[in-house]
């Protein structure tokens, strides 16, 4: 050692000074001694949920003040919520946040206007405020709304005002909503479902029916294998992901992830994969043709369960990349050959020996014949022994003891291919037995808080609750045509078919609407409702701003220029609109999209006449309600504290706005006004509809006395009273329903969402936390955990049983309760089959089995499967934005964009917290093109696509390797989404400039996940 | 009011023995590196209790942020990119205080009662005690403490030792999303970890480990880590740290000598005074080199 003589003086003298005072007998008093107060002794707790993600994590809020009059709230701390049965006092880094959101510097409290041409807001009172909105949005309807079609059929179309809904708010919000949007004629609307989760429900209802996840984020510790692929669980949902952490600590189950980046749940998993952003379905149908070739299938369930043997119709083909029935002037395809084969009794056709030509099976097994190995590593850059690991893995899950899971994201979903991406994971799952089995499923991770709920909800532009379409001009002109083509005819024998009661889901719906004004004569009040002729999703109705050809946007919750893909022809078209209502707890680059932020969004003010309305609305923590998470469990919240300044809740500001636009139509009269006017708005306080008054909307009740249909003097529920569940439901008017799936969540035994008991019940079950549609199922298909004869396929694994008189378990069978095993019922109920489907008939627009195809840009720019068929043909693409695609020649390199752990979307930079753990906007580069680019270690980058650039530093990365792809290498750059220039982060530019403005073929999610970009040093 | 939280085990500067008849069970924070997704949940939830707010910084061109620990920041995670048996993995540690058994800022510490150890095994700085010096800094093997250029004092991470007090788990413990920070007595700690190791080891990690450095005691916040024989891979994390020499010999053989010095140096005072009568003190001379050591120690 060396002891300098400084180091000496400083040990021994100037240290020993205060001990040495001790020895002579100034002894340090006691109190030296003392750890910090503890902060929360005499706080207020209050229960709630958090806002950000699907995995809906417990929180415990706590307030100053004991409630006294003469105190204010305030909310001094939030942790998580030890009973919680998902998150058991876990939050991830943006729950963790949550204080900082509800003080953000960022949180709008007065009502404010910007006036055309302005650069500045200005206060204005909230009755100026509602005055102002409603005598616009009745200005703009009177002159636009389309009270008939050309065919004379009622439409009451209202297209040049549009609505975007809030993810984060609760379904007592969104069905209010959903009310107020409905009786003024708005088609234009969409929930961000339409840019995230679309094409999950497009695939798997298509596939099983539903389009849930199907199993829920405890049960994810009963898989033996997990895949992450097409998402990031650990980042996007890192609470939930704590179920896949169990699963391989307790059962020493596997994780491997796919992803073109080695991310952050890379960094716990036994193996990486990498591959070629949007290349999915080729990794995917390699599974396929590798299980069939190795006979990795569950058989017994294979042929019990899946349409497998089922008789496809002589005109389907697919030949050259193409399906039967395309039209190329139309770029659409004719499904009629997409079929099945039908008997004399209109049933299909079946050889359980599987040897038809023209059974699924075989079909299917030629399909994906073409998918070998070598060719999915030339397609996907994935190496061989990776890719072949994974089949493996996934190949041992298919004994009837082994299960494995997939959980995904929208690294599936946002691709112009999303739903086929999830099809065939979910073909997938069904060779191997894995879909109703505890520690299987399909898990679909949402993302926003609430967003399942707003789908359930119906809060996209062709939807109504609970899944029931909103009508079309074309197929359902009336009411008795649109019961017709919504209610399934069975297509097997003996099958539930559960859609077979459309009609009572229907009628409860309308009673809901309309109230005594629906009635059996005007067939219920159909005629008011509005009536779409195409799809009015965001890329369409952005379209249609950008045309000029809408007036206004009322933006709730919702940040579109932020989100929406080609944020610079966002803002081009927000700029021709004469007015957008922002409603929002916080600052947004929506509202303030007129403003100049140099090079990140050059806004001329002075060149710019929309009027901008910004109206404050409290945040989770200060409202009561429930929001539904991605396992489908609505979960109930409580207030902590009244919101700052004057914020007010949305359900609050929508029924204001509603009841003047009401008023003005009273006493001026207008165009289309029976819609308005005949609305049931019976709220104690028109004004303030309370949460409790419209979730009990949501479950619904007897209007009149409900009888048995077996016993008519059988009462079983009184008038007046909340029914017990939608088994309840009729079509005679004698119920009133506002979401027949939520139908059981607040009955006559109380709000069911609100329960807390979390005892488990088996496998991680816990029935009695919350509530959960459908009828409290926490694991979908369930009945397909046993075998046919009602035996669970895993003795360990069991879920339910057949008890020799009744389905009985740990979970609410997803069958029909007494129906015996054997008597021919198949466990898929929502399907008129009542088996998964392999095969998904014409239930999507691109075909019924899976394909590879590029990306609308693609590195390649071939398609090594079918040079003549590139890209999808089924998609739709406006003409100014085909030529807004940029080619390799230019844009050499694929850009993928995605988020990181510590933010949320764009709210969390106005979260100070979360601003600290990631202040800055980044872009990713592997260390191979960086140098090439000569580009180091926080450099500032400058990445370009066709549409737009982003500046932003450069974090290299040996996580990011070059590929080979179809003999060429291909580099990939990530580009995280969360900046802007509102909020307390580092400003930034907004991503989404760079993406094309294409969406998958079914649903128009937008291909965010994967186009061509160029990369500088900056 | 105090010793009624925590029983103390021993206080810096302060030879007066702490009452010692409890007994206290020792606890442990068990951070496992292979189960730790680098959220920075535990960074947030450890700043929102402790009220604390950071700069919000700039991205340097890695996932870390901040990217140092601060008065502001009293725990960070370190991400590491390795390539080990040609396999890529990136290792993310949970940086912070390690409550070693021997604490080196403590015995370094020359401010009486500013850091305290707890019979727990809680280490914990008195900020209101701190008298700025910075020697915490130089005893303490793991780089951690950081003084505030607010108000000159040492911060680190308390272990959350007021919600320890009353029966709670850290902040960043609950918080923590995959469970890979746990806590609970440090034997029951070691257990966990020992089933952890033996997993990884199923895995293909041959070299898993526990990280409880000897060199220190032990400590109170452990790591398994897949590479226990590698330490250093992990954002440098010292193989066998101990305290520094300086502060040992300080404690050790120096401490009687220098305390017979100054004993000396106050009767020669005394007997100078009584004989000679007063002496001027240079007050002003011996702040200025203080403070002036001190900036020097906080700047290694």
């Amino acid at each position: 050692m060396q002891v300098t003589r400084r180091q000496f003086f400083k040990i021994t003298s100037a240290g020993l000074g205060a001990s040495s005072l001790a020895v002579m007998g100034f002894s340090p008093t006691a109190a030296l001694a003392e750890v910090r107060q503890y902060r929360l002794a005499r706080t207020t707790e209050t229960r709630n949920t958090c806002t950000y993600c699907s995995v809906g994590c417990g929180l415990l809020m706590y307030s100053l003040g004991d409630g006294a009059k003469n105190a204010k709230a305030e909310i001094i701390h939030i942790e998580g919520d030890p009973d919680h049965p998902v998150s058991r006092g876990s939050l991830c880094p943006k729950g963790a946040g949550l204080l900082d959101f509800i003080h953000s510097p960022g949180r709008l409290k007065y009502p404010e206007v910007r006036e055309a041409g302005s650069n500045e807001w200005k206060r204005i009172s909230w009755h100026e405020a509602v005055e102002r909105i409603a005598k616009h949005m009745k200005a703009d309807r009177d002159a636009n709304i389309l009270a008939k079609n050309e065919a004379g059929v009622p439409v009451n179309r209202w297209i040049s005002t549009g609505m975007l809904t809030a993810s984060a708010s609760s379904n007592e919000t969104g069905i209010l909503t959903q009310k107020f949007m409905r009786a003024l004629g708005i088609v234009a609307t969409d929930a961000q479902a339409r840019i995230c989760h679309g094409p999950t429900v497009a695939a798997l209802a298509a596939s099983y029916g539903r389009g849930g996840m199907t199993n829920s984020w405890v049960d994810i510790k009963n898989a033996d294998f997990i895949l992450v692929m097409g998402g990031n669980a650990a980042e996007a949902h890192p609470v939930g992901f704590k179920w896949a952490i169990e699963a391989k600590k307790q059962r020493g189950a596997k994780l491997i992830v796919v992803d073109p980046r080695f991310n952050r749940t890379a960094a716990v998993a036994d193996h990486y994969v990498p591959i070629r952003a949007g290349s999915d379905i080729a990794f995917l149908g390699g599974i396929i043709n590798w299980l069939i070739a190795n006979d990795k299938i569950h058989w017994d369930y294979v042929k019990a369960y899946t349409n497998a043997s089922l008789i496809v119709s002589e005109g389907f083909k697919f030949e050259e990349g193409l399906f039967s029935g395309y039209d190329a002037d139309k770029g659409k395809y004719e499904r009629g050959s997409w079929s099945y084969e039908l008997d004399a009794g209109g049933m299909a056709k079946s050889d359980p020996s599987l040897e038809h030509p023209r059974c699924v099976w075989n079909l299917m097994k030629a399909h994906f014949a073409r998918y070998t190995p070598e060719m999915v590593t030339n397609i996907t850059g994935s190496p061989k022994e990776g890719f072949l690991k994974v089949c493996e893995h996934l190949g041992e899950t298919a004994k009837a003891d082994k299960v494995g899971t997939i959980l995904y994201a929208l690294g599936w979903t946002q691709h112009t291919v999303g739903a086929q991406n999830i099809r065939t994971m979910a073909m997938i799952q069904l060779l191997l037995g894995n879909i109703g089995m505890p520690g299987g499923g399909v898990n679909a991770l949402r993302g926003h808080s609430n967003i399942q709920g707003l789908s359930d909800l119906g809060l996209l532009s062709t939807a109504l609750p609970g899944y029931l379409t909103l009508p079309n001009e074309k197929a359902h002109p009336s009411f008795d045509e649109y019961l017709a083509k919504n209610t399934p005819k069975a297509v097997r024998p003996d099958q539930l078919n559960y859609w077979s009661n459309t009609p009572k889901f229907m009628v409860s719906l309308m009673k809901w609407f309309w109230g005594d004004k629906a009635t059996k004569d005007n067939n219920w009040g159909y005629d008011w409702l509005p009536k779409w002729d195409k799809l009015y999703d965001v890329l369409q109705m952005t379209e249609m701003m950008h045309q000029g050809k809408v007036n206004g946007l009322i933006v709730q919750g919702f940040n579109p220029l932020a989100s929406f893909p080609d944020a610079n022809k966002v803002r081009e078209a927000f700029s021709k609109l004469k007015y957008m209502v922002v409603i929002d707890p916080i600052t947004t680059e929506t509202s303030s999209f007129w403003q100049n932020h140099g090079e990140s969004n050059p806004s001329d003010p002075t060149k710019i006449a929309t009027e901008v309305f910004r109206l404050p609305s409290t945040c989770f923590a200060e409202e009561d309600g429930a929001i539904v998470n991605s396992s489908r469990w609505l979960q109930w919240h409580w207030k902590g504290a009244e919101p700052p300044g004057e914020a007010k809740s949305d359900q609050e500001i929508i029924a204001e706005l509603f009841t003047a636009l009401r008023d003005l139509y009273k006493k001026d009269g207008g165009n289309v006004p029976e819609p308005i006017l005949n609305l049931s708005w019976p709220y104690k306080d028109p004004k303030n509809p309370t949460p409790e008054e419209l979730a009990k909307e949501l479950n619904g009740r007897a209007l009149a006395d409900v009888t048995d249909p077996k016993d008519p003097t059988k009462v079983l529920v009184k008038k007046g009273e909340q029914l017990p569940g939608f088994a309840t439901l009729r079509d005679d008017g004698s119920t009133l329903c506002a979401c027949w799936i939520f139908s059981g969540c607040w009955t006559q035994a109380g709000n069911q969402m609100a329960r807390r008991d979390n005892t488990d019940a088996g496998c991680g079950n816990t029935p009695g936390w919350a509530w959960a549609w459908p009828a409290n199922r926490r694991i979908l298909y369930n009945r397909a955990s046993c075998d046919p004869a009602g035996k669970p396929w895993d003795p360990k694994r069991k879920l339910i049983a057949w008890n020799g008189e009744k389905w009985v378990g740990a979970d609410v069978p997803d069958f029909k309760i007494d129906e015996a095993p054997g008597s021919g019922m198949s466990p898929f109920i929502m399907n008129n089959e009542g088996v998964g489907r392999l095969f998904a008939v014409d239930k999507l627009v691109d075909g019924p089995f899976p394909e590879h195809y590029e990306p609308m840009e693609s590195p390649i720019g071939t398609n090594p499967l079918h040079p003549k068929v590139v890209s999808s043909p089924a998609v739709r693409m406006f003409k100014g934005d085909r030529e807004r695609l940029g080619t390799a020649k230019d844009f050499p390199y694929v850009g993928t964009t995605y988020r990181l752990t510590e933010h949320f979307q764009f709210w969390t930079k106005s979260v100070r917290l979360n601003a600290i753990a990631q202040p800055e906007q980044f872009v990713e580069i592997g260390e191979v093109l960086a140098q090439e680019k000569g580009i180091k270690q926080g450099d500032w980058g400058k990445v370009s696509s066709k549409r737009g650039f982003v500046k932003a530093k450069a974090v290299v990365t040996k996580r990011i390797k070059p590929l080979t792809v179809n003999n060429q290498t291909v580099h990939q750059v990530g580009i995280p989404l969360h900046w802007g220039w509102e909020g307390v982060a580092k400003k930034g530019y907004l991503t989404n400039a760079l993406p094309p403005f294409v969406g998958d073929c079914n649903t128009q999610t937008p291909e965010y996940k994967s186009f061509l970009v160029n990369l500088e040093k900056a | 009011m105090a010793l009624q939280s925590l029983d103390i085990l021993r206080r810096s500067a302060t030879p007066t023995a702490t009452p010692q008849a409890r007994n206290p069970m020792e606890v442990a924070k068990l951070i496992d590196v292979t189960t730790c997704i680098g959220c920075k949940a535990c960074q947030v939830a450890c700043s929102e209790w402790n009220e604390l707010r950071a700069e919000v910084g700039t991205n340097i061109g890695v996932y870390d942020n901040p990217i140092d620990l601060s008065d502001q920041a009293w725990t960070v995670m370190r991400f590491s990119e390795v390539e080990e048996n040609g396999k890529l993995e990136w290792l993310i540690r949970k940086d912070g205080c390690m409550h070693c058994a021997e604490p080196g800022c403590l015995k370094a510490c020359p401010s009486p009662g500013a850091i305290i150890q707890y019979k727990n095994g809680i280490v914990d700085f008195h900020e209101e005690n701190c008298i700025g010096c910075g020697y915490c800094i130089s005893g303490c093997p793991f780089n951690v403490p950081r003084i505030s250029k607010e108000d000159n004092k040492a911060y680190k991470c308390s272990l959350c030792s007021d919600r320890v007090a009353v029966g709670q788990e850290p902040a960043c413990v609950k918080t923590c999303p995959t469970g890979a920070i746990q806590f609970g007595s440090k034997e029951d700690m070691k257990e966990v970890a020992a089933t952890r190791i033996a997993d990884l080891k199923n895995r293909g990690y041959d070299n898993a480990g526990l990280y409880d450095p000897q060199g220190v005691g032990g400590t109170h916040v452990m790591y398994v880590l897949h590479h226990a024989d590698k330490a250093p891979l992990y954002h440098g994390l010292p193989q066998d740290p101990s305290i520094s020499t300086t502060v040992s010999l300080w404690k050790g053989l120096l401490k009687p000598v220098a305390t017979l010095g100054i004993a000396a140096a106050g009767l020669f005072g005394f007997f100078h005074y009584i004989t000679v009568g007063p002496n001027r003190a240079d007050d002003e001379h011996d702040e200025h080199d203080g403070s002036a050591a001190s900036t020097k120690e906080t700047s290694k």
